[in-house]
């Protein structure tokens, strides 16, 4: 150290400062190792971009309730007062689905593009590009926990008691949504960047998805006798959103069984699972979506090196 | 030396397409179309930065300069090889690339700082410096879309070079602002220097260089030719440019001309300050040329003293010897050594014809009061 000048305060050599390489392919715990120590940078892209979503609007952070809320009025009209489906509370089973939609739809819609449309601080910035996918989840759960929120209280305003021994399985589910919706995003945004129709694509595919969903409809009631006649039930929940959907709806909307308020007649409206079935399949699916997010990173791996010959 | 930065066998590949196709259907249909061509912007580099060096990089454009450096930001990420990095890394260049215009300055500073790797404890820390650097009090809490170009990277710069970076690189941004804030940017980057902090500068401005950095590597077309003190490797650089002048002349005019020596009549080159100086200057050419002849002057601190021209009369040479002569009136230089570069260029001054790097060097002894480089002759008295 002799020839380096020691004037000013820098005096501490960086002998045992940690090395950060760059290198064609990092592996996967170096990877993540990169995301964890970025996560400051995460939270600000999140509040950036809550924040310049509403920054010139009159009602700002309202519209993230708003327009939920009237997609949920214009669905309810149309099921329970047009079509007469006949269930009872079908505004509360309708919200407590529609909150886990919105989160998963919203996060992939905002994320598929996000790469392309940041292709100006993507070429001239370092750092984690999956970052920019994962602000735009972190983004639509901050708006899923106000909805949430909503949910409950309109929940407890109506007295309907949500099932309270089952409340334990939804930390489970919530974090299968979080890693769900981030695995997608992160490979979709990377996928964009060589496949400009993935956007376009996504937008047409989330509306199938979402009629794949038990969102507006009961799977119980609708699609399961059918199914089950081919012996096809399993198919249904390759749709890993579906399991939480229907988690969800069995706390807020409780009863798996209710007389229809049409015909009086019995309506199987969710599955009649025990406590011990719906925790197994929430811990397979936590399982799962942690190795989804690994496989994303290392697919989102292999794409980023090109990135800017594609931009 | 702690090694800081150390390039592995670096090379990086860039696919230019043709026929771009990003579609789907086009992709479907025509999953042939287009040609995909390899460019290789950088070929197997090798070298390690010790901690308090400042490396300047150099190259003319398109020899992979900005590619190296974006690889070592972590920007690019190399096709083979890897780079290892100790410390904090600021990057000055595209600045102001992660600025959301939506947001206020203050907004942005603490995104861009977190952009840079920097805490959010830390720039608090550093805030009211980086608005005082940046000069844009008032308006720190405006949006940044209503700042003008000049507040905008002058706010971008300020927030890099006050996170405290362990390494700091520079892409050719000097030229922010006005011309007393540049003067500000140099000496920022002076002291940072000082400090022993590591400093990659990538420029084409060879004073740039002589000024800040100690050693400097010369690319071209993706391939490092050399990697040494700063005179050294610019002198490389100076004659490479030259040898490709010569691959684009068809005259081929620079084989044919050649600086052969710099003498004085008495034969020494040790004066005293403030005499009178003159040079001869042979130059050995096979064809009549009419161009310009360039002089400069360079303090063994790479600082330029002097450059100066034949200032509009052609110089004629003829086939054989020719000898050309400088004159110097009186040299104010105060004690030291002094470098000398001469060489001939076209009349319209692009194109070097002939280049001779330290042809003489210049020693120069001074007994007065002053100290510097140049005597001024100032006269301090009451009145």
């Amino acid at each position: 150290m002799s020839d380096a000048p020691a004037a000013g305060p820098r005096h501490h050599s960086l002998d045992n400062t940690p090395v950060r390489v760059v290198s064609a392919r990092l592996n996967l715990p170096t990877r993540l190792k990169n995301l964890f120590s970025r996560r400051e940078l995460l939270v600000g892209l999140i509040s950036s971009d809550i924040r310049i979503k509403y920054k010139n609007s009159a009602l700002g952070l309202f519209w993230s309730m708003l327009s939920p809320a009237f997609t949920l009025a214009v669905y309810f009209l149309v099921f329970a007062e047009f079509l007469k489906n006949g269930i009872p509370n079908f505004v509360i089973y309708l919200f407590s689905g529609l909150v886990v939609w919105n989160m998963f739809q919203n996060s992939i819609n905002a994320a598929t593009g996000v790469i392309v449309d940041r292709a100006g601080l993507v070429k001239k910035v370092s750092f984690p590009r999956e970052i920019l996918a994962l602000s735009n989840v972190g983004a639509a759960a901050i708006y899923f926990v106000i909805q949430l929120g909503i949910l409950v209280v309109f929940v407890a305003a109506l007295g309907h008691a949500p099932a309270w021994r089952f409340i334990v399985i939804l930390p489970i589910s919530f974090a299968s949504l979080y890693l769900l919706t981030s695995a997608l995003a992160v490979v979709l945004s990377a996928v964009n960047v060589y496949l400009r129709d993935m956007k376009h694509l996504m937008e047409v595919l989330l509306q199938l998805w979402f009629w794949m969903t038990p969102v507006v409809y009961s799977y119980e009631n609708s699609i399961a006798p059918h199914l089950h006649a081919h012996g096809l039930n399993a198919l249904y929940f390759l749709n890993p959103v579906t399991l939480i959907v229907l988690t969800m709806q069995r706390v807020f909307y409780v009863s798996t069984v209710v007389h229809s308020t049409v015909t009086g007649a019995l309506l199987n409206i969710l599955p009649t699972w025990s406590f011990g079935m719906f925790l197994y399949l929430n811990l397979l699916l936590f399982v799962l979506t942690i190795l989804l997010f690994l496989i994303a990173e290392t697919i989102f791996g292999r794409l980023e090196g090109n990135f800017e010959s594609e931009l | 030396m702690t090694t800081v930065i150390d390039v592995q066998g670096v090379s990086k590949q860039f696919k230019i397409h043709h026929e771009r196709n990003q579609s789907l259907k086009e992709r479907l249909l025509h999953p042939r179309t287009g040609t995909t061509e390899v460019f290789h912007a950088l070929k197997n580099i090798n070298f390690t930065v010790g901690q308090g060096e400042a490396l300047g990089i150099v190259g003319h454009n398109g020899s992979g300069k900005s590619t190296l450096l974006k690889t070592i930001c972590g920007v690019l990420k190399p096709t083979a090889g890897e780079i290892r990095l100790r410390g904090s890394l600021a990057a000055l260049l595209e600045l102001g690339a992660g600025f959301q215009t939506e947001l206020s300055g203050r907004d942005n500073v603490y995104l861009y700082g977190s952009m840079l790797g920097f805490s959010r404890k830390m720039v608090d820390g550093i805030f009211d410096d980086i608005v005082a650097f940046s000069e844009i009090e008032h308006f720190i809490d405006t949006q940044v879309k209503f700042y003008s170009s000049g507040m905008y990277v002058r706010l971008a710069f300020a927030v890099a070079v006050n996170v405290d970076p362990d390494i700091l690189v520079v892409d050719e941004v000097l030229a922010v602002g006005d011309e007393r804030f540049q003067a500000k940017c140099v000496d920022r980057i002076q002291n940072f220097k000082d400090e022993g902090r590591t400093i990659l500068l990538v420029t084409h401005n060879a004073d740039q260089v002589r000024a800040l950095c100690d050693r400097a590597i010369v690319l071209d077309s993706g391939d490092m030719i050399a990697d040494g003190p700063t005179q050294e490797s610019l002198r490389i650089f100076r004659e490479h440019l030259m040898e490709d002048a010569i691959e684009h002349d068809s005259a081929r005019l620079q084989e044919t001309i050649n600086i052969d020596s710099v003498s004085t009549p008495s034969g020494s080159f040790e004066i005293k300050s403030g005499a009178a100086l003159h040079l001869d200057v042979t130059v050995s050419s096979q064809t009549a040329y009419s161009g310009n002849f360039v002089m400069e002057l360079f303090t063994r601190g790479g600082l330029l003293v002097s450059r100066s021209d034949a200032q509009g009369s052609p110089v004629n040479l003829l086939p054989g010897h020719n000898v050309i002569s400088i004159d110097l009136a009186q040299i104010p230089l105060l004690d030291g050594v002094y470098d000398l570069n001469v060489g001939i260029v076209d009349h319209r001054g692009h194109t070097v014809i002939a280049w001779s790097e330290q042809a003489a060097s210049i020693q120069v002894t001074y007994d007065g009061r002053e100290g510097g480089i140049v005597e001024l002759g100032a006269s301090i008295r009451q009145q």
